[in-house]
Formats: structure tokens, C-alpha cells, sequence
């Protein structure tokens, strides 16, 4: 029996146990999700979003929990010492809503912030609204939406502002050998706010994750998602925006953990006048392969997207991106930039950047560049002249490279927590604190 | 005392310094002028440890120990400073951090208590006040979007911070107005004491005006040709380098006699 039966196996053991088995549409939609996975099977090379970076293993692959974790409050409270304790906090643990984790006291009125599992029978027709199809998702996706077990339900009346951080966060521990998790945001008109995603532990185990995000009118939402999973883990992910007119949406993006992560981040602008900023930083080390797969489908006129990539890649590691930009025929005055640079820390590391834009438009500024690159030889020797140790200058010069895409975060607090995690990763890291 | 003898060095395979003899007295300045491509700053570099250069054959004896053979962080710590001729950029890294995680590296080789933040921001303030940079460029990315000449001051100020014991300035003049030549000259100045030597490659003799040499020195082709006092710089100045390289051989040995 191949892995696909058995996912389609667990699909039907778990059905009536899942949240929302009682709605008809979810049912449907959920029956569909799995079949469009059993009829797709895992990615493998010969399709051209994954061309860098094959599923087919999991075909073999055992998944297993892991045997023993630290306790998900001790995980959850090193997070909580980096990014400050405020803001509000759901945490989920193996998938499922950890109530006695989260702090979600204080929310100010008009948002709503619950669990998916709880949202079903609370707010049922905003979440079938928001919910998705996997009608074109990738097969991954499509398992995600036939197996989701729980997620944030995030909503924003018309003018509401989350004045603190929503900090989501998953915890894998001993419970669960795959999760699936769906976060659902619903920003209406003129509303604003911060939401990070933490992603921590998780074993040998198989994590999907899809956060579908509506932007309605002059909507200003900002997206930071802080993957430093178990290197054994495997995490599937899926950040998708849709935008209305005069939108903001920002997505930072940062992998620092997983043996295999697959970060499918896409948004579409369907009005005029919308903007977006894609910041990503990749750290991949040991035999770790990291994918950042980005679409901006620029569909109406008067668009601004900016796309900032970095990588450092070390060991036998693999960091790929792919930035795809879509300027459509009458998405005049369409204003693009698009970046990835790589830098290489050892020799049996690699690199893939690779831009592609479809542009159909003809008033459009588009600029993009791509790079693999060594340090550089001369701002090292320039430090060792002032009588900083190489060893220090490699230190120093790997950060202020990966640190320009932190740079990018708006909200000062989550920037420098950012950094201080960025810095807690790289070897030599407590030595130049003081960058901070 | 820096004692250069019969350096020669290449890189990729290109040979740039061919015997070049050299010897700078403590408390002295030295200016060394030449064409372009003549290995003047392939010369600062290898006195700093640049890596890329292939020290072929030769020795560079710096009070006693043998220069060449200390990794570049390590002379910079005994002392020896280059200013560059082309100051590097780099991005993400505040000038502040850079000057302070400088200074600090020497204070310790030195036995001296490592600056804290404050007496740190003090000190910077006075030196940068001293060679006329606004506050702002602690601040900014090292050298990052620096015009030519505020690249050349961050030199000099470094240079007034880290009171090397041996200094070699390449081109820090070029590219400078008269005011900034001026301040680059009293940094010079400022610090010509009879414990510390330096080398001030230019193309100027207007610069020499200001920092008054011990000696000049011509550089043709990897080697010191001539050698005299500062009406050499005046000499060049009025006729070019023409005229020294197309004296034939005896005028290099000539140079070599000329030394002291
Ligand atoms: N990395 C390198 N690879 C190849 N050739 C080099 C390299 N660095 C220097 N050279 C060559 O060595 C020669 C000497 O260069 P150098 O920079 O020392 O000259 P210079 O006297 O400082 O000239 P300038 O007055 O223009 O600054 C030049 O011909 C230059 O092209
Ligand atoms: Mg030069």
C-alpha cells in the first residue's frame, strides 16, 4: 500500500472526529480535498513549482513523534521572553488549542480571535467564506484543508485595529506524528494589524500549515512567521493573500528550523492601488533544504510589490527561492522590485534564486536580481585591519547580511526581537549583541 | 624602524612589487609618489596582509619582528594602520560598532581597559568633531553611501582612534577638497610624534605642502627609483615621471645610493 492510501485511510478514520464533521460544506469540501490528493500524490521534480524540491520520499517516509519533548510552556515561555509578554497569544500544541496556554484577554472590541475549532460553530458563515477550496491548491495543501485539525480564526470589524501582536504559535510535542493547521484572517475594511506565526519542535513528524489572509479595503496587515522547528521536522506551508483596493500586506518570512521546509507565500491584488512587501531571510545549515516558492499576481492597475529575499546557506544545506511576479494586461503602472541574495557559508553548500515575471502589461517598472556569492574578501580583510579577529569578522559580516532583511519589520519591538533571535542562531552571536 | 628589503610580490601570477627596498625611521614620514599602476598600493597592502599578494622573495622588518609573518589582525594590533585608498563598504554594520569593536581590539592588545558605550561615545564625539564629521555617520552602515571625501575623513578619524604606531596612507588626499586636505593633514599632524612613523602615498606634492616629509620616494614598476628630500615632489610636479623612467638602469641604482 502506497503512503497516498494510507493519508487517504487516516482521511477516513478522522473524518467524524474532526472539527466541524456536522457541515455539510465542510464535509464536501474536505471529501474533495482528499480526493484531489490521492488523484495528485506528493510533488515531485517534474512539476515545475517543484522542481528544486521533491516530496516523492515521503512516500517512504516513516513519520513518528517525537518520543520525548521539552514541555510546551517551558517552549512556549522561551518565545514569550523574546517577544515580550504582551500582545495576545493562541497556542496550539500537536494541533489542537491549548486553552490554558493562551492569553487572549483584552482584545479590543470587533476582533475576534479564537480557535478554528471553536469559530466553526461560532461565527459558521465567516468561516465558510474564508475557509478555501482545494480546488487548485497543491496536493500538500489540499491534504491540509482534508485534515485540518484546528488554527486561528482572526477577524477585524470594519475600522478595528489590534493595537498588540497576535502571536500564534504551534508547538509540536509527543502527541501527533502530522499536523494540519488553518489559520483563517479576515481583515475588513480600514483595519490594521501585526500577526506572527511561531513554529517550534516538532520531531520527525509532518506539519502542514495554510494561513489564507483577505485584505479588504484599505486593509494594513502584517504577516511575520518565525519557523524554527526540530531539524528533523518536515513543514509544508502555505501563506495565500487576496487583496482589495489600496491593501497592505506584508509578509516576512523566516526559516531557521525544519529538515525540509516549503513556504508557498502568494498574493493577488485585486484592486487597484495595492501594495505588498515579501521579506524573507533563510538560515539552512547541516543537511537541511529550505524552499521559499513566492507568487505576486499583480491583476489590477497601480500596484506596488516589493520582494526582498536573503539566504545563508551552510554546511550541505539548500536554500531555494523562486520569485515569480505576474503583471497582468491591464494592470497598468504596476511598480515591482524583486531581490534574492545568497550568501554561501561553506563549499558544499548551494543556492537557487530564480526570478520569473510574466508581464503582460506595457506601462510597468519592474526591476529584479538575484545572487550567489561568497563573502566578501574585501570588507573581511578592511575589518582585520582594524584588529578584529576573522573569525569575528565572518561572524559579524554573516549578521549585518541577514540582519538588512530584519531591517524591513516595521514594528520596532518585533524587529528587535527578530534580531535577538537571529542572533541567538549564529555561531558568535552573544559576542556582538550589542548590535542590537 | 620599518626595514623593507628587496620585496618582491604578485598576484595571480602578475608580478607587481619587484625588489623594493624601503627603510622608514621611527618619527619619520615618508611620501611615496609614482604612476599609476606603479604598486604603490599593492606596497600598503602587503604591509597590511593582504592575502591575495604572494610575497615572492624579501623581508619586511618591523622593530625587530618579521612583519610578514603575522596575520593581518595581529599587525593591526601591534600598531600598523593603512588608511585605504578605496575604504570598503559595509552594509549592516554600524560605524559606531565598527570603531568600537576597532578601538577595543587594540585596547586590549595593548593592556588598557576596553572602552564602555559611554566613554566610547565620548571619545568618538571629540575625534570626530576634530576632523569635521556630524554625528550622523556613527550611525550609518561603514562607509555604506559615503561620498569619496567623508569615506576618506572616517579614515583619518579611525586613524586619530586607534593611534597606530606605524601609518600608511594611501591617496587619502585624492578626491579631497582643499578644507578636507587640510583636516587630513592636521590628523597627520596631530599624531607625528617620534614614536610613530608613516608613509603617505600621494600624487600631490600640494599635499606635502601641509604633512612636510622626511623623505620622497619614486615608485616605477614595483621599485623605489629615486629617493630625496621634498623638492623631489616639486621636481616631479614640474616635469612628470617622464623623465625619471626614461633614465636608464643607473638611475634606479642612483635611488638606491640615495638612501640613507
Ligand atoms: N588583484 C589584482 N589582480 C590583477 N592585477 C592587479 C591586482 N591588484 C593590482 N593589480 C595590478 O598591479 C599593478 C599595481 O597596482 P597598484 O594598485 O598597486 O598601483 P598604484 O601604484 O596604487 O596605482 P594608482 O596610482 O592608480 O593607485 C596594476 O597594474 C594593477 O592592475
Ligand atoms: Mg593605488
Amino acid at each position: 500500500m502506497s503512503t497516498i492510501d494510507t493519508w487517504v485511510g487516516r482521511h477516513h478514520e478522522r473524518a467524524a472526529s474532526l472539527p466541524g464533521a456536522a457541515l455539510p460544506w465542510l464535509l464536501r469540501r474536505r471529501a474533495d480535498a482528499i480526493a484531489r490528493f490521492a488523484e495528485l500524490g506528493w510533488p515531485t521534480t517534474r512539476l515545475e513549482p517543484w522542481r528544486h524540491t521533491s516530496l516523492s520520499f515521503l512516500e517512504q517516509h516513516e513519520l513518528q513523534a517525537p518520543e520525548s519533548a521539552p514541555h510546551p510552556a517551558a517552549t512556549l515561555a522561551a518565545v514569550r521572553s523574546e517577544f515580550g509578554d504582551g500582545g495576545h497569544w493562541l497556542v496550539f500544541v500537536d494541533g489542537r488549542f491549548e486553552r490554558t496556554l493562551s492569553v487572549l484577554g483584552g482584545l479590543p472590541a470587533g476582533v475576534v480571535c479564537t480557535p478554528l475549532s471553536e469559530a466553526l460553530s461560532k461565527h459558521a458563515e465567516a468561516v465558510e467564506a474564508a475557509f478555501g477550496t482545494a480546488d487548485e491548491a497543491a496536493s500538500p495543501y489540499a491534504l491540509n484543508l482534508a485534515l485540518c485539525t484546528d488554527g486561528a480564526f482572526v477577524r477585524l470589524a470594519r475600522g478595528t485595529a489590534l493595537g498588540a501582536p497576535l502571536h500564534l504559535v504551534f508547538i509540536g510535542a509527543t502527541g501527533a506524528a502530522d499536523t494540519h493547521l488553518r489559520n483563517l484572517i479576515v481583515a475588513e475594511a480600514n483595519t490594521e494589524a501585526s500577526i506572527i506565526e511561531h513554529h517550534l519542535g516538532g520531531g520527525s513528524t509532518l506539519g502542514t500549515t495554510v494561513t489564507l489572509v483577505h485584505t479588504a479595503q484599505d486593509a494594513r496587515i502584517t504577516h511575520l512567521k518565525l519557523q524554527q522547528q526540530d531539524a528533523t521536522a518536515i513543514h509544508l506551508a502555505q501563506i495565500k493573500a487576496e487583496q482589495a483596493r489600496g491593501s497592505y500586506f506584508a509578509s516576512h518570512s523566516l526559516s531557521f528550523g525544519a529538515r525540509l521546509a516549503r513556504n508557498d507565500i502568494h498574493t493577488r491584488f485585486d484592486g487597484e492601488g495595492c501594495e505588498t512587501l515579501l521579506n524573507g531571510l533563510y538560515h539552512v545549515d547541516g543537511r537541511r533544504h529550505v524552499d521559499h516558492h513566492t507568487l505576486i499576481e499583480h491583476a489590477s492597475p497601480l500596484g506596488i510589490s516589493r520582494e526582498y529575499y536573503r539566504g545563508l546557506v551552510d554546511d550541505n544545506a539548500r536554500g531555494v527561492f523562486s520569485g515569480r511576479i505576474i503583471v497582468a494586461q491591464d494592470a497598468q503602472r504596476t511598480d515591482a522590485v524583486q531581490r534574492c541574495d545568497n550568501l554561501l557559508l561553506s563549499r558544499m553548500a548551494e543556492a537557487d534564486a530564480r526570478p520569473e515575471l510574466e508581464i503582460y502589461a506595457d506601462d510597468v517598472k519592474c526591476a529584479h536580481g538575484a545572487t550567489v556569492g561568497q563573502m566578501d574578501e574585501d570588507a573581511l580583510f578592511y575589518l582585520r585591519t582594524r584588529g578584529i579577529d576573522e573569525i569575528r569578522a565572518r561572524q559579524l559580516l554573516t549578521y549585518a547580511f541577514a540582519a538588512e532583511v530584519l531591517d524591513r519589520i516595521a514594528l520596532a519591538s518585533l524587529r528587535s526581537s527578530a534580531r535577538a533571535t537571529l542572533l541567538a542562531r549564529l555561531p558568535g552571536g552573544a559576542l556582538l549583541e550589542e548590535l542590537l | 624602524m620599518l626595514n623593507i628589503r628587496n620585496l618582491h610580490a604578485s598576484v595571480e601570477g602578475k608580478r607587481i612589487l619587484n625588489g623594493l627596498n624601503l627603510e622608514v625611521k621611527s618619527g619619520e614620514v615618508h611620501a611615496i609618489m609614482g604612476p599609476n599602476g606603479s604598486g604603490k598600493s599593492t606596497l600598503a597592502q602587503v604591509l597590511a596582509g593582504r592575502e591575495a599578494f604572494e610575497v615572492t622573495e624579501g623581508s619586511v622588518d618591523w622593530d625587530g619582528v618579521d612583519l610578514l609573518a603575522m596575520p593581518t589582525e595581529e599587525r593591526a594590533r601591534a600598531g600598523l594602520f593603512l588608511a585605504f585608498q578605496y575604504p570598503v563598504e559595509i552594509p549592516g554594520v554600524s560605524n559606531a560598532y565598527f570603531l568600537k569593536a576597532a578601538v577595543n581590539a587594540i585596547r586590549r592588545q595593548r593592556g588598557l581597559d576596553e572602552y564602555d558605550a559611554m566613554d566610547f561615545l565620548a571619545r568618538v564625539k571629540a575625534e570626530m568633531k576634530a576632523v569635521g564629521m556630524k554625528e550622523e555617520f556613527l550611525y550609518r552602515s561603514v562607509n555604506e553611501g559615503f561620498s569619496g571625501g567623508e569615506k576618506k575623513r572616517n579614515e583619518i578619524l579611525q586613524m586619530a582612534l586607534l593611534e597606530p604606531r606605524l601609518a600608511v596612507l594611501d591617496e587619502t588626499d585624492s578626491g579631497l577638497d582643499i578644507d578636507a586636505l587640510k583636516i587630513v593633514a592636521e590628523g597627520v599632524n596631530r599624531l607625528r610624534s617620534p614614536e610613530r612613523s608613516m608613509i603617505v602615498i600621494t600624487h600631490y606634492q600640494r599635499l606635502l605642502d601641509y604633512i612636510v616629509p622626511d623623505q620622497v620616494h619614486v615608485l616605477s614598476e614595483g621599485r623605489v627609483v629615486r629617493s630625496g628630500g621634498r623638492e623631489l615632489a616639486l621636481e616631479l610636479e614640474e616635469h612628470g615621471y617622464g623623465w625619471i623612467k626614461t633614465e636608464p638602469a643607473p638611475a634606479a641604482a642612483g635611488a638606491q645610493g640615495a638612501r640613507p
